[in-house]
Order: structure tokens, then sequence, then C-alpha cells
């Protein structure tokens, strides 16, 4: 497939992100077990009459997408496709609490209405009345992965020369505190905070004076065996005609659970010579926490610069063209993306 | 027109059926299914009418084979059975790594009918807790990969009523340009506490069976399925020697862009996906013999669906019927049914009548097939359309 460009990005998260200028100089150090969002003031992105029906969720990927248009100077991209791993938790446990406590009465329509998993790609729609390709996809971790995927494709068949696309999640209140004590139940669980947050980019056919980087490829496998992972790796690679030796830098997901050590692996053979990066500690671990490692990415390739607070080595380097970010789920749900200089 | 993307395999389980043989037999012998609810602990239990899949998840699982002790979701239980059947038809080994194969499942509830079952959600209970990776959309999907071995793409979509057949058209999308050789593609969605009281708040049930395009239709009735066809790339089936069952020329996917859960009143978002579909299978509109309707039987749907129809096909408008009146509305499995029964009406040259149809609504003064027709079929059109004003059209050709 066709290569293409980030034009724009634009994250909510757990750190200041959606200052324009920031790039980790001042972090929150998160000691947590979840970590909500900072959030920007929503006035300035959303109407106010609509923003008071929207969950955290809503808010936030609206927001996000707004956010990148308006770095990318477009007004209406020609497809929105959205990658959520939970989707509306939020008024889903609400409108599920209200069938329990009133015995399945009396419940508000609005709830239901803002449960389902499109929401958020159809509140952006709707807010630029965009009529384009519109999807939303709710695969776990491979959400957002698979979302950038169908961007690049949609490019690449050229029904669209823009798209935006982004992840977003919310951590809700109930459901989570069930995931948090499955954690604490399990010897090896996740140790970086659970997490919530939204990021949108704008992806282009065509490059632009302020393009962060090129995508060159994703792929997405359901399932490696730990013992597969490096060969399927390379032949990613390969198919890019690149070499392990040409990743300058790698982005990896290490949440702390016992599936670190698909990490691991690969920290300590093929990329044990280049800077390598973690981000969950800072953004917290959610189903799109993959999207606010693309946002880094992006960032990084634009700025050729990885703060300290990312880098788990300390091996530094001038010069990043090619970067490989690399996410999987409980040994499930890997995605391989390549980023490059433009 | 286009030569396409083959569909070699075809699995559906569904208020009519638990086959795509019955399915048939019911479509062809105007036997609907829509009863009073009797399978869900609930306050409706045996009043609010809709089409339920008469095996029981202990049947299903029974069927399946499954090891006893795991847990799965009714979403995944329908999903793994039409999707073994679709495989069994096409004849295809997932497993085999001479082809690339991938899996893209639809669903809107995906593993709610567990968590509403096993969780107060306000109490702590360290048993019912290991369940809660049952509940994301992308669970019930897992568990039809893990059934048939596919182990590099799997992908869920979640466009609410329109999920279906945007799996569909994304599977085909990806043998197009040549990401995938082959791939499972359909959707899944059980009935569930929530989403018959979300629909029931709305106020968009009927208390009666429904009656898609009706004057006095007064809303739709749920239904649970799911369908999973198998795709293939022409190139690939004319190595194989094999044989397709019809083919996807054409797909569609636009945003009505108006509002969260009703349908813009000249239909644009619903024209949009159709007139894409048209030009994306190079077909011109008097080339569609059957339109296979959304049709829910909400006034809001039906009305809108109908203003995009006539704009899409002005004087000229091909045959047309909604089946949602057997199955009633089975959400994000409905797109995935309706390709199953489009690619039926291709292979025995028939149409399905829309049950329930009396009088046209005024403003359309359109009038559905309402028995069994049969007439040579060329090219089928199929819509789904959601909350979120995520539409869909499909065209399916005769091979």
């Amino acid at each position: 497939m066709k290569s293409c460009y980030i034009n724009s990005s634009a994250s909510i998260s757990a750190q200041k992100t959606f200052e324009r200028t920031f790039f980790f100089k001042e972090i929150i150090a998160h000691k947590s077990v979840t970590v909500n969002a900072i959030h920007p003031n929503y006035k300035n992105l959303i109407n106010p009459i609509s923003s008071r029906r929207m969950s955290t969720g809503v808010k936030m990927g609206v927001s996000a997408a707004i956010m990148s248009l308006k770095e990318a100077n477009i007004k209406i991209p020609d497809a929105i496709i959205t990658g959520t791993g939970m989707g509306c938790i939020e008024d889903s446990e609400k409108f599920l609490n209200a069938i329990i406590d009133n015995d399945e009465q009396y419940l508000n329509p609005t709830l239901f209405i803002n449960s389902t998993h499109n929401t958020v790609g159809a509140q952006i729609a709707i807010a630029l009345n965009c009529k384009g390709y519109n999807i939303t996809y709710v695969h776990g971790a491979s959400s957002f992965p698979l979302a950038l995927f169908d961007a690049q494709l949609i490019l690449h068949e050229k029904e669209a020369k823009t798209a935006l696309v982004g992840g977003v999640d919310e951590l809700g209140k109930e459901f989570i505190k069930k995931v948090i004590r499955l954690e604490e139940m399990n010897s090896e669980g996740i140790i970086v905070p659970l997490g919530e947050g939204a990021s949108f980019f704008l992806l282009s056919s065509e490059k632009q004076r302020n393009t962060y980087a090129r995508l060159k490829n994703i792929d997405i496998f359901h399932k490696i065996e730990l013992h597969n992972l490096q060969e399927k790796l390379e032949k990613f690679l390969e198919n890019n005609q690149l070499l392990t030796s040409d990743i300058d830098a790698v982005v990896l997901g290490l949440n702390g659970d016992a599936y670190d050590s698909y990490y691991y692996l690969l920290q300590e053979s093929i990329f044990k010579t280049i800077p390598q990066i973690q981000y969950k500690h800072l953004s917290g671990e959610f189903f799109t926490a993959s999207a606010f490692g693309f946002w880094i990415t992006s960032n990084l390739i634009k700025k050729q610069y990885i703060p300290d607070a990312l880098l788990i080595n300390s091996i530094k380097k001038s010069e990043f063209n090619n970067v490989l970010l690399y996410n999987q789920f409980k040994g499930h749900q890997h995605s391989f993306i390549l980023l490059s200089t433009c | 027109m286009k030569k396409g993307v083959a569909i070699t395999g075809m699995g559906i389980i569904s208020s009519i059926g638990n086959t795509v043989e019955e399915n048939l037999y019911s479509l062809l012998n105007y036997n609907k299914r829509i009863a009073p609810l009797s399978s869900i602990e609930s306050k409706h239990k045996g009043y609010i009418r809709v089409g339920e899949v008469s095996l029981s998840n202990k049947l299903l699982a029974e069927h399946l084979k499954l090891t006893s002790g795991k847990i799965y979701s009714r979403t995944a239980l329908l999903g793994c059975v039409a999707a073994k059947q679709a495989v069994v038809q096409s004849n295809i080994d997932p497993m085999s790594s001479k082809y690339d194969t991938g899996l893209i499942s639809a669903t809107s509830v995906g593993g709610m009918d567990i968590t509403e079952t096993y969780f107060n959600i306000t109490q702590n209970d360290d048993e019912s807790i290991k369940w809660i990776g049952r509940h994301h959309a992308g669970d019930s999907t897992e568990k039809i990969a893990k059934l048939l071995g596919v182990s590099d793409y799997v992908s869920t979509i979640s466009t609410a009523c329109s999920s279906g057949a945007n799996a569909i058209m994304l599977g085909a999308r990806l043998i197009n340009s040549g990401k995938l050789d082959r791939v499972i593609v359909g959707g899944t969605d059980s009935l569930t506490k929530f989403t018959i009281n979300g629909f029931n708040t709305l106020m968009i049930l009927s208390d009666k069976d429904c009656a898609p395009f009706d004057y006095n239709r007064k809303g739709l009735n749920l239904g649970e399925a799911a369908a999973f066809l198998v795709l293939e790339s022409d190139k690939l089936i004319r190595l194989e020697n094999k044989d397709a069952l019809a083919y996807i020329t054409g797909y569609g996917n636009s945003n009505d862009a108006f509002h969260q859960t009703a349908s813009s009143a000249d239909g644009e978002g619903a024209f949009l996906a159709m007139q894409k579909a048209l030009t994306d299978s190079n077909l011109q509109s008097d080339n569609i013999d059957y339109i296979n309707l959304h049709g829910t039987a909400t006034p809001n749907n039906d009305l809108s669906e109908g203003k995009a129809i006539k704009r899409t096909f002005g004087d000229n408008i091909p045959d047309f019927s909604s089946t949602k009146a057997y199955t009633g509305h089975t959400l994000a499995a409905a797109g995935a049914i309706e390709a199953v029964y489009s690619v039926l009406a291709l292979q025995n040259n028939v149409m399905f009548p829309n049950l329930n149809f009396k009088t046209p609504i005024p403003e359309l003064q359109m009038i559905p097939i309402t028995k069994v027709i049969k007439k040579q079929l060329k090219n089928v059109l199929s819509n789904s359309f959601g909350f979120g004003g995520n539409c869909s059209s499909i065209i399916f050709s005769k091979s």
C-alpha cells in the first residue's frame, strides 16, 4: 500500500498534551491506580449546548478531532475513522445501572443513544457536517491500529484525500473497578495506572508544509507466539524494504504485566542498540493508548528529539528516520506501525 | 460492471432458522418468527415481541463442542455457529499459511448479555470479575477467530445497525487492495436486556409484528442473529477451480451527519451510500433488479429510506422488500443476514415478501412486493443504516 502523510496531531491525555507546545518538558508522574485525562477548556472547542449531553469520551474525542483539523487547516475531511476499545462505557454503565436500580422503568433514552460505540465518530460527523466515509473499530488494543490501517487504505483507494483518524477511550466509573480488581488478583497484572484519552490525526495522501511524518505501513496480528515475534517483525520490515538496523528508535507499549516479555525480547535483541521509548507510565493503559504512542512517535519524528521522560535506556541518537511503534495486549492484538521522515 | 469479490460460503443463524437452508425455507414459506420475549429474565418477558434464535446457550455450546467451563457470550456463540457454517461451505482452511486469511466481525452489544447477567455493577464479587473480559466488542470476534484458526488480521466493527454491511464492505476492500486473499466477514448480535430497554425507552418498538413501509407502521421488532460470508479474490477461486455463489460488485459508505438517532428527512446519507455503491460497481440504477431494504418499520427510517430510494431511482424504482418482519431487526447482524438473503435471492431467482404490508405511506406511494415472486435477478442492492448516521449499501451480483 502507498504510504501517506500525518499532517496534524492532537491529543487529550493524562499529560498536558492539549497545549500545543507540550513535549514532556514538564511531566506529571502518576502513582495512582487510575488516572484521568487533563481536560482543555471544551467551551473553546465544542458548542456548549451539544457538549452538555456528551460523556467524557465523546467530549475528548470530538475536541481532539477538531484540534487536529484546525492544525491541518482542513474544515471537512473526506473520511472519519475512529477506534475505541470500550466505546462509551460511561453512559453504558449508567444505563445498565438504571435498568437494574429502576427495574427496567423510567429510563433516560439519552444514555442509551450515547452508549453506542460509534457515538464519537457520529458526533464528529454532525459537528462538521461531514457526509463522507465513517466507521468505528472496536477491537480491544487493535482498535486504533485498525482505524489507522483503514485510513491508509482509503487514501490508497483514492476515495479520500484526507482522513481524520483517532483513538478514544474513557475510564468510566464502575466497570473499571472490576478491571482493577482483576489486575490486583493477578500476581503479574498491569502496573502502570489505568487511564483514558483521545488522540486524533489528519492523514493525507498529500504532503503539507507542516507535515509531521510519513506513515509507511501498519500490520495487525490477532496472535503472535513469543518465539515468532522477531520473525514476524523482520518480515514486516522486509516488506517495507527495511532491515532491523534501519530502525532508529522503537516505541513500546510496556505496562508492567507478564506480557511485557514481548517487549523485553525485542529490547534485548534486535533493538538493543537503539533508543527505546515507553509511554504508558505517563498516559495510563487503555485499549487505545497506542494512539497516544502514535502521537508521541509523530511528534518525535517532527522534532527529531526524544524527551528523557520517555527514554528507557540511555542510548542517544541525533537522527530519527524510521521509528517503529509496537503494541500488544495480554499477548494478543499486536500491531506494528512504521513511521518515517518525509 | 466490475468482476468483484467472490462469495464462496455462507452461514446464518436467526429466528427463522439455524442454517442457510432453514432460512431459505422460512423465507419462501412466509414463516416469520416474531414472538413475545421468552429467554431473557426481564420485566418485558412475555410482552415485547422479538425474533429469538430457538437454541439456548447450552445447546449452542454443545453444537460447537465447546469444552465446559469456558464462558462465551451469546453473541460469540451465535457468531461461531454462523462463521463455522460459512467456512465449511467454502471449504477453506483458515489456518493454511498458503493464503492470507482475515476475519472481520460486526457487533453492537458484544458481551453485554454476560455483563448484565453476572454483574450487579454496583457490587463487588470476585467470582464474576473473571468474566469482565467478555464484555468488550472484540471478545466475541476473538472467540470466532480461535474456533476458525484465524491468527493475523482480526477486526471488529461497530457502527450500530450498519455494522454488518460495513464488515462485508471492509472485507471486499481488503481483497481488492491485495491485503488479504480471503476473508470471513459478517456480524453477530444477541438480544440483551440492555438493547431491549434502550429501544423501548426510545419508543420505537412496535407492540405488534412490525410492518415495514406500511402507513400504519408502529416501530421495529428486535431480533438476534449472526451471519458470515467467505470472500475470496476472483483470481484465487480461478486458481483453486472453485465456484462463486455470487459476487460483491459495489459498495458505499456515507454519513447522514444529521442526528445521533434520527435520519434526515431527505435521506441524504442513504442516498449517498446507494450512489457510491452504484458508481463503485459501474452499474446504472436501472441495472438493479431488487432492493433488500433496511426497512426497520420505524416511522422515521422508512420515510427517509423511501425518499432516498426515490432520489436514487427516480420513476424507475426496482422491486423492493424488507425482510425485517421475518427476523426482527438484528442490529449489527442485520447487514450480514440480509447479505445472505440477497445472495439466496440471486441464486434462486426469487424475491422475498415484505410481510405485514397493507397501505403505502402517503408521501411515498411505494408498494413493496408482498408475495414470493420468481424473477431473473442479476444485481441486488442491500441497504443498512444505523444510529450515528452510518449508512452503507452493497451490491451483490450473479456469478
